[in-house]
């Protein structure tokens, strides 16, 4: 008797895509309890520079001649300053700066790095040697040192601060930037294109950059704490954030004057920058682990 | 005599500084005509994939450059062609596949973008009529369900399947000519023999013609008509398929094809032509084979050999064999 074979489908082959990086994120936010505290504290900092004028006990700027200089009390938690401002209300307006200086600069600096470690890559010749020294003059000096030589030029503000800050990360997006492209320049992939007739600017933004996004990115969350640090050193230094207006390095520059009477001003905004800045760099770590094939794999 | 589709005349690349260049290919020649299949063979080195790249002009300058020669495509001279026009040739007139299927494709775009990207370039279409269209190039070249599998990204397609988008990439806008630099190198048998079938088909469908890059005769007589045999930077040899095999004349050709291994062979050891390639650019004077040559005369050592027709359909460049033929002629013409 034939056996009646029965057309059965053949299975399919798997068509589920490789985790999308969105979701190993998630993965690893909550795989280590570090990243997952990290996560957590960079909530509640957002959290508290967006709805700062809802949390905060007191305004920031209000001076007050009866109440300066205390100590931690039940209506002023961290204490008041030389002008009788209220500690805590300004550390609450304070991370306002960090977010958003911690946010704009490192993103700018990303566009303009990536733009001219790109062009520098891509092309080569003369333009990526005059590109490329151009970043190796400004890599010469450390962060800091540039950052406090353009704020002398130009002055503090809000935009001159962000200038700066931007410009000492330019190089270093740069570097990463141009390195990428060299090799993926080399990939098959983009002789392919070329070969059926895709143009330089077309190569450039759809088969360069979206393959070098990858570094770019994690460069880009690891100098999130760098960002915040540096406008934290440059309002201490006075050059970055200028009083009145609250922001965490100028509070420790302000407590200096009391230290020994109070310190809490110091301890309070030192803390806060401690924590902000270790969170965005685990992060920053996670988000690494995530997107560098090297490490994950 | 019809006009040929591709005409390569007296082509020279060189490399390095301007000074004291390197030439890497001298003087190669060949024809393809509109739907025929011609086959460069060669080692590595010999010059056969800087020479695929010159008719698209894809050489990077620096340090390569085309230094003499022309490349005519139905008459017109790729190399006088302004760079900015040679865009608008790529992919819609002349195509071409490489060697790595496997890094061939932008890892970061879907297969649909990639294909849609080369139609998207050369033809107008809406994005409804591409998608048809790329759809019906993945059917063309063999992926089951295409129309599922536009949007998947390269990494879930394995290297058979991968060459064909490259395939399907290469021809969806109907080019004249498609070169493929060693479409099989890096494919296992089976898939080898899926994609000859499949160019064969494309051939026979779409009458592309072919310019087909290999180290494998067999590759190359699978799919071509003609055969042109490369060694250190130039022709050697260009004949049919036919002759090639039967009576092969440059001595280099008849090791090449006395390194095939064979079935009924006892052989412990595989025929190896000794020594190896010069180094590009070494050899000034006389013929590049002649070092390895078993039949070389002292007119070798100081004469390059032009290209001696064997017949209508074969020539080949060597002193030696020539003479032959020429004695055997006479022999011939005296009984």
């Amino acid at each position: 008797m034939a056996v009646s074979i029965e057309h059965s489908e053949l299975p399919s082959p798997s068509l589920a895509p490789e985790p999308r990086a969105l979701s190993r994120l998630g993965y690893e936010l909550f795989s280590r309890t570090s990243t997952m505290f990290a996560f957590a504290v960079v909530v509640i900092f957002v959290f508290v520079a967006v709805f700062a004028p809802l949390l905060a006990p007191y305004d920031p700027l209000a001076q007050s001649i009866l109440k300066i200089n205390r100590l931690p009390s039940a209506d002023n938690w961290l204490g008041t300053d030389q002008f009788g401002r209220d500690v805590l209300s300004r550390m609450i307006y304070g991370s306002r700066n960090s977010l958003i200086f911690g946010l704009i600069s490192p993103v700018l600096a990303a566009i303009c790095g990536t733009v001219l470690g790109v062009v520098a890559g891509y092309f080569g010749g003369i333009i990526d040697r005059i590109i490329s020294r151009l970043i190796d003059l400004l890599l010469a000096f450390p962060e800091l040192l540039l950052a406090i030589m353009i704020a002398a030029v130009l002055g503090g503000g809000f935009w001159n601060v962000i200038a700066v800050i931007t410009v000492a990360f330019v190089p270093g997006f740069a570097r990463v930037a141009r390195a990428s492209t060299l090799a993926v320049k080399q990939e098959p992939y983009v002789e392919a294109a070329i070969a059926v007739g895709v143009r330089t600017p077309v190569i450039i933004f759809r088969h360069v950059i979206p393959n070098i996004a990858a570094p770019i990115v994690v460069l880009m969350t690891l100098w999130v704490a760098s960002a915040i640090r540096l406008e934290a050193s440059l309002s201490f230094l006075g050059i970055g954030t200028q009083p009145p207006n609250p922001s965490w390095g100028n509070i420790i520059r302000d407590g200096l004057n009391n230290l020994f009477g109070s310190p809490w001003p110091i301890i309070g905004a030192g803390f806060a920058i401690t924590c902000v800045v270790l969170s965005f760099n685990l992060l920053g770590d996670a988000v690494r682990d995530v997107l560098d094939p090297e490490i994950s794999e | 005599m019809t006009v040929p589709l591709l005409k390569v005349d007296n082509l020279a690349v060189e490399f390095g500084p301007k000074a004291n260049p390197i030439r890497v290919v001298d003087g190669v020649s060949f024809e393809i005509t509109a739907g025929g299949a011609v086959g460069i063979v060669g080692e590595s080195g010999s010059g056969k994939s800087i020479t695929s790249l010159s008719i698209l002009r894809l050489i990077s300058e620096p340090p390569g450059r085309i230094v003499q020669g022309r490349i005519e495509f139905n008459g017109v001279n790729l190399l006088e062609l302004p760079r900015s026009k040679m865009p608008d040739i790529r992919g819609r007139d002349i195509a071409m596949i490489f060697q790595e299927p496997m890094s061939s494709l932008n890892p970061v775009m879907t297969i649909g973008d990639q294909i849609g990207e080369a139609i998207k370039l050369h033809e107008a279409m809406t994005g409804e009529e591409r998608r048809a269209r790329v759809i019906e190039m993945l059917r063309l070249v063999g992926i089951p369900d295409p129309a599922g599998r536009l949007d998947a990204y390269p990494h879930q397609f394995s290297g058979g399947m991968r060459q064909r988008v490259m395939i399907a990439m290469a021809l969806a806008c109907n080019p004249k000519l498609l070169i493929a630099d060693e479409p099989t190198t890096a494919l296992d048998v089976t898939i080898q023999a899926q994609v000859l079938d499949l160019m064969h088909k494309l051939r026979r469908t779409l009458n592309t013609a072919v310019l087909l890059i290999s180290h494998d005769l067999g590759v190359i007589a699978d799919v071509c008509e003609r055969v042109v045999v490369m060694y250190a930077g130039r022709v050697v040899e260009e004949a049919d398929i036919r002759s090639i095999f039967r009576t092969p004349q440059h001595p280099y050709t008849r090791g090449l094809l006395q390194s095939i291994p064979r079935l009924d062979d006892d052989r412990d050891r595989l025929y190896q032509i000794p020594g190896s390639v010069p180094l590009a650019g070494s050899v000034k004077k006389g013929c590049p084979f002649y070092e390895r040559c078993s039949l070389r005369i002292e007119k070798c050592m100081n004469k390059m050999p032009p290209m001696f027709s064997f017949g209508p359909d074969q020539r080949a460049a060597c002193w030696v064999t020539a003479s032959q033929a020429d004695a055997k002629e006479k022999e011939a013409a005296l009984q």
